[in-house]
């Protein structure tokens, strides 16, 4: 893949600097916020890792491997498939079905807030992982 | 015929106008592009259908990142669509039966919005969810509580699945090939002047 870098495309350069923080805002925004409105764990991923694509595509791939290495994504595709599972491996081990949550917490209601919450969450790391790592591995290859 | 169903009338026809636009060009590059105007488009067509988390994911993954991952693909290859010979009648033939069956096989569906139709008659589905999601799950997006703990199974199956074709990806292309020009320090804007002997390239 093209990867536009070094002194040229100083005016996208700059917006992209601008433009990343209110990309993995939003991103967060997205993946906590996914109770109350639209959204969730996956969409949340992907617009995460979507401001690392953006950021690699406009500073090349080695900045981006900087911020994050290929061998840390490895860890967090794993990471967020274990978050979702270990929830379900807890809830089992509190008594419940697999992702019951009502198990979680004192109240049936917070069980499923903080069970949703993890849940999401694992599918957020584990999709913000593998969306960076399909780009990685298109973009380092020509 | 209300003002909704004109809106998804125009919207679906600006779909095969743009799926025709994707079969008929040789230039890839405008092929792909068109993909992810297809995936704007339908995204506007589940906005109206007062599918937001749908639409959102349309375009967040149709839109955005599968045509950088189309583009990245792209760049293996050529641009242009090499010629073909003739096309084939008998290819056409399958084609069109194939597709036929297909059609027939939706006139068995529920109309659209139909309020008869087995999902929204069902009294263990769309009318408990509506109403007893909040008491027994809480989040006041019902889409939330159905997703992540009425069919919680199922969405740590859709997990794996993204986590397998990570996996896949990391098999096929590997991580870890690099470009030599990826390996030379780049300046940008915002960056300290280079200082010998002092890694300033480092982000903070």
């Amino acid at each position: 893949m093209k990867i536009y870098a070094r002194q040229r495309h100083r005016v996208l350069q700059v917006i992209t600097r601008l433009m990343v923080p209110f990309v993995l805002m939003f991103g967060l925004y997205v993946q906590f916020h996914g109770d109350y409105g639209p959204g969730g764990g996956f969409q949340a991923g992907v617009i995460f890792a979507s401001a690392f694509i953006l950021y690699g595509l406009i500073f090349g791939l080695q900045r981006t491997r900087r911020v994050l290495p290929p061998s840390v994504l490895r860890w967090l595709m794993a990471l967020g498939v274990l978050i979702y599972a270990g929830t379900g491996v807890l809830t089992m081990l509190l008594g419940g079905n697999l992702l019951d949550y009502d198990v979680l917490a004192h109240d049936p209601l917070h069980g499923q807030h903080w069970g949703i919450f993890a849940v999401e969450l694992g599918v957020g790391v584990t999709v913000t992982a593998v969306m960076v790592s399909l780009f990685y591995g298109f973009a380092s290859k020509r | 015929m209300s003002i909704e169903h004109l809106t998804i009338a125009v919207l679906l026809t600006f779909l095969v106008a743009t799926a025709i636009g994707i079969i008929v060009l040789r230039d890839l590059l405008a092929a792909v592009i068109l993909t992810g105007l297809y995936s704007l488009v339908a995204a506007g067509a589940f906005i109206v259908m007062d599918a937001v988390d749908v639409a959102f994911t349309e375009a967040a993954v149709g839109s955005g990142i599968s045509t950088i991952l189309f583009l990245g693909a792209l760049s293996f290859t050529q641009h242009e669509q090499k010629p073909r010979g003739r096309d084939s009648w008998l290819a056409l033939l399958f084609v069109v039966i194939t597709g036929g069956l297909l059609i027939f096989g939706t006139l068995d569906m529920p109309r659209y919005g139909s309020a008869t139709s087995p999902a929204q008659t069902h009294p263990e589905l769309a009318k408990r969810f509506i109403e007893q999601s909040a008491d027994e799950v809480g989040p006041p997006n019902v889409v939330t509580s159905v997703l992540a703990s009425y069919r919680g199974y199922d969405t740590l199956g859709e997990t794996v699945v993204v986590f397998t074709a990570g996996i896949a990806v990391m098999g096929l292309l590997g991580l870890k090939r690099r470009r030599p020009e990826d390996e030379t320090p780049e300046h940008a804007p915002g960056d300290l002047p280079h200082e010998p002997g002092h890694d300033t390239d480092r982000l903070t």
